[in-house]
C-alpha cells in the first residue's frame, strides 16, 4: 500500500508561467496538494480541451520540478505531438488546469551514498533533475548522460553541467556531443565513473539499450517507462507492459500504478506490445497465479 | 428540502443511482485513493472470468472524437483471486459491490454463479453477454437472443435467489428489444445497457490500425445518443423491467437523460478517466437537477419523457401541441 505521501490528489492548478525551452514548453502550474507530496520520478495528469472536451484520455507528463513559491508548483516540460499537447501549448498565464498527482511509483533511492549515473533521453531528462536533487542530499555522486535526435531536443544539458560530477552529451545527427545513441557513450561513463546504479527515463528503445548495458556491468538499473495511457491512475488497463515479478511470474504490469519505474531487468523490453505466451493469464498459458487454485469449467 | 435519490435494482435497494461502469474502476481500490466507495449507490468490479486473463497487447487504446476505442480484453486476476483479494477489500470499505461475470460458454457463466452464491458481500451480478461464444464459432452472445436467455437462465437457476441477475446487451444488435425480452423471459432481473459498440480507428501516420487488436470497444459520449434510444426502446417495450442505463454519461444532464429514458441506476465510465470523482460529482448535479425540476423523489423521474404528449409536463406549460 502507497504512502499518504504519494497519494494523489485532483487539483485546478492555475497556469504561473509558459516558456519555450529548445523544441520544447514548459508550463508552470500552481498546484498545491501536488507539489508537497511530489517524489522524484512521480508523473502528473492532465485534462485537454477544456471544460467540454471531445478528449476524454488524460495525457500524463513527468514532473520536471516542484517549487515552494505560491504555496506549491510544479513544471511540466512537454513535445507538442497531438491534439491534446497541442493544446497544452496554448495555455496561458493565470489559465487553469486540471492536474492529477502526483502518480507513480517514484525512484527508489540508495540508502548509502554511493555513485548513480543519470540517462535521459528527449523530454525524459525532465524527470531526472529532482532526483539528482535528492540523490546529492544523501551524498550520491551524479553523472549525467543525455541524448536525443538533434541539439534542439535535448533537454536540461546546461542544468545537468550545473549538477553533474560529468556530463556526457549525445544526439544522433552529431550537432551537440558525440554522434551516436546514449547507449553509445555509457560503458565509459559507468567505468570511468565507477557508477553503482543506473536510472533512465527516455523512450523505450533507448530504455531497452540502457538496461543491457548496466545488466552487463552487472549494477542495478531503473527505468522510466513511457506507455499510452488513458487515465493515469490506474482504473482503465491501457497502459500495460510485461514485467517479471518477485515470484518470476510475468504479469500485464499496468505502467501508472506498478510504475512509471521499474527495475530495468524485470522489463521484458523485447515483449512490449505484446502477451508473452509464459504470462500469467496468456491465451493457452499459465492460468495459476500463486496458491489459487482455478476451478475447472464443469 | 433534499431529493430522496434511492432507488431500487430489482429488489436491492441502493443509497443512490449513481454506480460505477463494469471494467472502468478496476478493482476498485484505485477510486478509493480519491473518495469512500461507500458514497456510490454501487461498485460494479471488471468482468470476472474462472481463470486469470492477461487481456489484449497494446496498444488497448485510441482516442476517437468524443470517444475511446478499447480493446483491453477483460484482463484480471479469476474468480479465486478476485475473491479472496478484490471482494474482501470492496465490502470492508462498505462498498455496494455487484460483480460483473463474463465467460466463453454456458458452463462457465454457470460455474462463476456457483462460486459467487456462497460469496459475502455480493449485492448483484451482472452477465456481461458481449463474450464470444466458444462454442458457437465465436458468436457473441449478446447478438443472439436465444443465447443470451440460456446463459442468463442458468445464472438464474445456479445463483442465490435472494441475489438480482442483471443482465448486460450490447447495442449492436438488429433488434436490442428481442433481446432484452428474451433475457427476462430468461429470467433477468434487471437489464443494463449499453455495453461497447465495436468501432475502428486507423493511423494514418503509420497507416496501420490504431488498436493492437485491430476492432474495439467504442465508449464515451460519441455513444449517448446511442444508449438513449435503446433504454428508451427497451422501457417502452418492458415498462416494469429495472434499467441500468450507460454510455457516455459525464455529468448529471446526461444521467437525467438517461433516466428519463427509463434507467433507475446510471453506470459511470469513460468519464472515470477524465475525472476520478466523475461519480460524484454527477450524482451532486443529478439531485440539484431534481431539485430545480421540483422532484422529491428520484423515482417519479424515471421513464417520465415516455409520458404521451399533452400529458402536462411539468413545469412547462407553454409547449404548443404538434397540429397532427
Ligand atoms: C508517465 C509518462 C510521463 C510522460 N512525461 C512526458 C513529459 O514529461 N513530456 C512530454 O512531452 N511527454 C510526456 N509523456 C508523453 C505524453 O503523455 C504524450 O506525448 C501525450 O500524451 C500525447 O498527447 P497528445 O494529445 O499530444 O497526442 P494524441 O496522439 O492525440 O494522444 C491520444 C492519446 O494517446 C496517448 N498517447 C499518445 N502518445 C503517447 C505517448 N508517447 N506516451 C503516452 N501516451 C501517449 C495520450 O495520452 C492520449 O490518451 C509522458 C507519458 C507518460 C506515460
Ligand atoms: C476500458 C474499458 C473496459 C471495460 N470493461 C468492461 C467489462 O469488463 N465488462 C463489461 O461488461 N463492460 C466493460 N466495459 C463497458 C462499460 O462498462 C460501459 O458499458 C461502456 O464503456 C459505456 O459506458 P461509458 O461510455 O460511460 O464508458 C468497459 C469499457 C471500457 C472503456
Ligand atoms: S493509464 Fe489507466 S490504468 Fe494505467
Amino acid at each position: 500500500m502507497k504512502e499518504t505521501a504519494g497519494t494523489p490528489v485532483q487539483v485546478t492548478g492555475t497556469v504561473l508561467t509558459t516558456r519555450r525551452v529548445d523544441a520544447y514548453h514548459a508550463l508552470t502550474v500552481v498546484a498545491p496538494g501536488i507539489a508537497e507530496r511530489f517524489r522524484p520520478g512521480h508523473f502528473v495528469s492532465v485534462a485537454v480541451g477544456g471544460p467540454h472536451t471531445s478528449m476524454p484520455a488524460r495525457r500524463a507528463f513527468s514532473v520536471h520540478d516542484v517549487k515552494p513559491d505560491y504555496g506549491g508548483t510544479v513544471e511540466l516540460v512537454f513535445a507538442v505531438r497531438g491534439r491534446g499537447t497541442a493544446w497544452l501549448a496554448e495555455r496561458k498565464a493565470r489559465d487553469t488546469l486540471d492536474l492529477v498527482g502526483p502518480l507513480g511509483r517514484p525512484f527508489p533511492v540508495p540508502r548509502d551514498p554511493c555513485t548513480c549515473v543519470l540517462v535521459g533521453g528527449e523530454y525524459g531528462s525532465a524527470s531526472l533533475f529532482a532526483l539528482a536533487d535528492t540523490l546529492q542530499q544523501r551524498g550520491c555522486r551524479v553523472d549525467f548522460v543525455l541524448g536525443a535526435a538533434s541539439a534542439d531536443r535535448v533537454f536540461g544539458a546546461l542544468r545537468a553541467r550545473r549538477m553533474g560530477e560529468t556530463i556526457t552529451l549525445t544526439t544522433e545527427d552529431g550537432s551537440l556531443g558525440l554522434r551516436g545513441l546514449v547507449t553509445d557513450a555509457l560503458p565509459s561513463v559507468i567505468a570511468d565513473a565507477r557508477a553503482d546504479v543506473v536510472y533512465a527515463c527516455g523512450p523505450m528503445s533507448m530504455l531497452r539499450g540502457v538496461t543491457a548495458v548496466a545488466v552487463e556491468f552487472d549494477i542495478p538499473v531503473q527505468v522510466s517507462v513511457e506507455e499510452a495511457m488513458a487515465c493515469g491512475y490506474g482504473v482503465c488497463m491501457t497502459c500495460v507492459l510485461p514485467v517479471i515479478g518477485d515470484d518470476g511470474v510475468t504479469r500485464m504490469a499496468r505502467s501508472c500504478v506498478d510504475g512509471p519505474v521499474f527495475r530495468g531487468e524485470r522489463v521484458r523490453f523485447e515483449d512490449v506490445g505484446t502477451i508473452p505466451f509464459d504470462a500469467l493469464g496468456a491465451p493457452g498459458g499459465r492460468v495459476q497465479e500463486g496458491g489459487a487454485h482455478s476451478r475447472n469449467v464443469s | 428540502m433534499s431529493v430522496d435519490m434511492r432507488t431500487y435494482l430489482a429488489h436491492v435497494e441502493l443509497a443512490n443511482p449513481i454506480t460505477t461502469a463494469a471494467g472502468c474502476a478496476a478493482s476498485g481500490a484505485e477510486l478509493s485513493q480519491f473518495f469512500e466507495l461507500a458514497r456510490l449507490g454501487a461498485v460494479v468490479t471488471r468482468s470476472i472470468t474462472m481463470a486469470p486473463r492477461a487481456g489484449r497487447p497494446t496498444p488497448r487504446m485510441a482516442e476517437t472524437p468524443s470517444g475511446l476505442l478499447n480493446g483491453v480484453g477483460l484482463q484480471g486476476p479469476g474468480v479465486e483471486a478476485f475473491l479472496e483479494r478484490e471482494l474482501p477489500r470492496l465490502v470492508d470499505r462498505g462498498a455496494r459491490a455487484v460483480v460483473s461475470i463474463a465467460g466463453g460458454s454456458v458452463a462457465e457463466y454457470t460455474a462463476l454463479a456457483r462460486r459467487l452464491s456462497d460469496a459475502p458481500g455480493v449485492a448483484a451480478v451482472e452477465v456481461n453477454l458481449s463474450c464470444p461464444n466458444v462454442e458457437d464459432l465465436g458468436r457473441v452472445f449478446a447478438r443472439d437472443p436465444a443465447a443470451s436467455a440460456e446463459v442468463v437462465s442458468s445464472v438464474r437457476a445456479t445463483l442465490r435467489y435472494d441475489l438480482p441477475v442483471v443482465a448486460k446487451l450490447a447495442p449492436d444488435v438488429a433488434d436490442i428489444v428481442a433481446v432484452a425480452r428474451s433475457c427476462v423471459d430468461g429470467g433477468a432481473d434487471a437489464l443494463a445497457m449499453i455495453n461497447t459498440p465495436l468501432g475502428m480507428s486507423i493511423d494514418v501516420d503509420t497507416m496501420r490500425p490504431a488498436l493492437a487488436a485491430g476492432t474495439g470497444g467504442l465508449s464515451g459520449p460519441a455513444i449517448r445518443p446511442l444508449a438513449v434510444r435503446c433504454l428508451w426502446q427497451v422501457h417502452a417495450a418492458l415498462p416494469g423491467v429495472p434499467i441500468v442505463g450507460m454510455g457516455g454519461v459525464a455529468s448529471g444532464r446526461d444521467a437525467l437523460e438517461m433516466i428519463l429514458a427509463g434507467a433507475c441506476v446510471v453506470a459511470v465510465g469513460t468519464a472515470l478517466f477524465h475525472d476520478p470523482y466523475a461519480c460524484l460529482r454527477i450524482l451532486r448535479e443529478l439531485e440539484e437537477l431534481l431539485k430545480e425540476r421540483g422532484f422529491e423523489r428520484l423515482a417519479d423521474a424515471v421513464g417520465l419523457a415516455h409520458r404521451p404528449p399533452g400529458a402536462g409536463p411539468r413545469h412547462r406549460t407553454d409547449l404548443e401541441e404538434t397540429s397532427l
